[in-house]
């Protein structure tokens, strides 16, 4: 039996005004997600999958709906209420990495802690672990130019991770990466998730998709379960 | 609690940081950003310091020129057009008084042997003169009370006068003509060298007569002009109305017959001005901090605008709409105080060079120090407050869509 509370979206609808039309890009959309799972959302563009994981990761609200994230009703939130769950409970993977240009790694790893209020010598402490996690740890004072796409990449999961969060969520990690690094990252999230950890990745790859335990379907802005890739 | 403030401290720290990099990462444009708040400040500065440095050195001056003395100018009444000798002693025989010069001049012809010089300042002067003066007599004798009493046809030259009409002979004894009267030479006097701004007041005079002369000389018989002496210890308010009260029966109570005129007023209305003018002076250079402000905000805009990936990103990260918006703040209060700072110190350098050109005094001023600083402090936080504070509403979605 599941835990409910962990991660559930019932009914979200999410609607946008484009001059004078309505838009209804997400379409009572429920989705249970269970801790530890490993699950990812495949839709091709402009299906609504960057809305959906803007809502999943509480930096936009729902027109309607409710959406629970570890127990708490995000939408009854204020925004610093909001910011504080996003600093606890999520982490996030951006395609093109977003590493800040003019820190060092591991000033890009400490930063979700610096907005948590975490003392000089824990943040450091923690951020080179985590750099040291994903196998970055002679790269740590390197600025984010002088590093490859795969090792930004690396540096930017090991930002998401620093904060301890309950949810990794990724948009398209791989979509900036050549292949084979795409599938060391691949290996990366697979070595993360086996360690307990909850991950939902957005993408239009199947292939990578793939690589989860669980593929929901977006099209439309409606979701349909694709069933386990295990039975596949 | 505790943990939470520990947490504001530890991401102020960091901010500061951040917005020191930020600051220094962008070189030029952040000296240009600085250099409206660096100008303003540097003229408020300057001009405070130099204008205070000014009026320090007048109002020393002033009060070595005028400690414990009093003018009184007389307009005097129907009956009686001024002071006489007798008025005179009386006054001088108060008890707040230690004595009184009158002033009594007249520009004169003066003629010896074949030699003529026109338009010579002729002064009256008494023996209380002398007395304060000793030191100017270097041949012959002073004026004395014998002299003022008789109207005596006698004078004391100036080192000028002597070579003009004593070429190498001893001048003592000897008759010159003043307007074509014969006076008596006894004595010669050195005129005061530390003239300065002094001179302005006083004038220089090239002969010295007894006063009671010099009245005769003017045709008149009561002088309308005197310095009056305080005591030792005497508050020139006290004298002065002890002046008022005698003299007032002087004049039989009339109004308007004589005007009492106290060295601390006139410093009070000189440095009454100084003021107004620093104050005016400043509020004009103020406007330049004004423009400076609306630079930083202008720059803050633009920032903001191009950091909209990184805003978004650390409120993805979990930032906090007020630690995005404190960032900000920090940032633009970090460049307008590093300009105030260095407007501060180029102000200071400026006045120095100033009151060095002008030779006056160099004082600096902590009030106008800490208002410099102060304003532009003021003006950073103030004038990046709107661009903080749209930073701080900015969504992380478009803020990350944007890229």
């Amino acid at each position: 039996m599941a835990d409910l509370d962990f991660f559930r979206m019932t009914d979200i609808c999410k609607d946008y005004l484009m001059g004078e039309e309505v838009a209804h890009i997400l379409k009572h959309v429920s989705l249970t997600v269970d801790e530890g799972e490993y699950l990812s959302v495949l839709g091709p563009s402009g299906s609504g999958k960057s809305t959906l994981m803007n809502i999943i990761g509480c930096l936009d609200v729902p027109t309607s709906g409710t959406y629970v994230l570890h127990g708490k009703a995000v939408e009854d939130l204020t925004p610093a209420e909001q910011a504080e769950l996003r600093s606890l409970e999520i982490g996030f993977i951006f395609q093109n990495s977003q590493l800040l240009p003019r820190l060092t790694a591991l000033k890009n790893v400490e930063l979700p802690l610096i907005y948590a209020g975490v003392r000089p010598k824990e943040r450091h402490e923690r951020a080179s672990a985590m750099l040291d996690r994903v196998g970055l740890s002679d790269r740590m004072h390197h600025l984010p130019n002088q590093l490859s796409g795969g090792q930004q990449q690396r540096v930017a999961i090991a930002r998401a991770l620093v904060g301890n969060p309950s949810l990794l969520l990724a948009d398209e990690p791989t979509g900036a990466l050549d292949q084979k690094t795409g599938k060391q990252i691949m290996e990366l999230f697979q070595a993360i998730n086996d360690e307990g950890k909850t991950i939902l990745m957005i993408t239009h790859d199947m292939h990578i998709a793939e690589h989860a335990h669980r593929i929901v379907h977006i099209i439309d802005g409606e979701l349909s379960e694709g069933g386990s890739t295990e039975d596949a | 609690m505790l943990k939470k403030i520990r947490g504001t401290f530890i991401m102020i720290h960091e901010c500061i940081v951040m917005s020191v990099s930020n600051i220094f990462g962008n070189k030029v444009r952040s000296f240009l950003t600085v250099l409206g708040i660096m100008i303003g400040v540097t003229a408020v500065i300057a001009l405070i310091t130099t204008v205070s440095g000014v009026s320090n050195s007048i109002s020393s001056s002033f009060s070595s020129l005028g400690a414990g003395t009093i003018s009184v100018s007389v307009s005097g009444s129907d009956l009686k057009d001024g002071m006489s000798k007798d008025d005179l002693n009386e006054l001088a025989l108060l008890d707040e008084v230690d004595g009184i010069t009158p002033t009594v001049s007249l520009r004169a012809q003066i003629t010896r042997g074949g030699k003529t010089q026109s338009n010579v300042t002729v002064s009256g002067k008494n023996a209380y003169y002398f007395h304060l003066n000793e030191d100017i007599v270097t041949h012959g004798r002073a004026l004395n009370f014998i002299d003022d009493d008789n109207s005596s046809f006698v004078c004391l030259i100036s080192d000028e006068m002597v070579s003009t009409f004593f070429y190498a002979t001893n001048p003592i004894g000897e008759t010159i003509y003043i307007s074509g009267v014969p006076f008596t030479v006894v004595g010669r006097y050195e005129e005061d060298s530390s003239s300065g701004i002094a001179s302005i007041f006083s004038g220089t005079s090239n002969i010295f007569i007894p006063y009671t002369t010099a009245l005769k000389m003017n045709n008149a018989n009561s002088v309308t002009s005197f310095t009056v002496y305080l005591a030792e210890g005497v508050e020139s308010e006290d004298a002065s109305s002890a002046l008022e009260t005698a003299m007032d029966a002087m004049f039989s109570y009339e109004e308007d017959t004589f005007t009492i005129t106290t060295m601390s007023s006139i410093e009070e209305t000189m440095e009454s001005m100084m003021s107004m003018m620093a104050a005016l002076l400043a509020g004009i250079a103020s406007i330049a901090l004004i423009v400076g402000g609306i630079g930083i905000m202008n720059m803050m805009l633009t920032t903001v605008t191009e950091r909209t990936v990184e805003i978004g990103l650390k409120k993805a990260l979990g930032a906090m709409p007020w630690q995005i918006q404190i960032q900000f703040l920090i940032e633009s209060f970090m460049l307008s105080l590093i300009g105030g700072i260095t407007g501060v110190l180029l102000g200071l350098l400026l006045s120095l060079i100033m009151s060095e050109v002008i030779g006056s005094t160099f004082v600096i001023s902590v009030s106008a120090i800490v208002l410099g600083v102060g304003f532009s402090a003021a003006v950073g936080i103030l004038f990046g407050w709107a661009p903080a504070r749209k930073a701080s509403r900015l969504n992380p979605i478009d803020a990350l869509r944007s890229m």
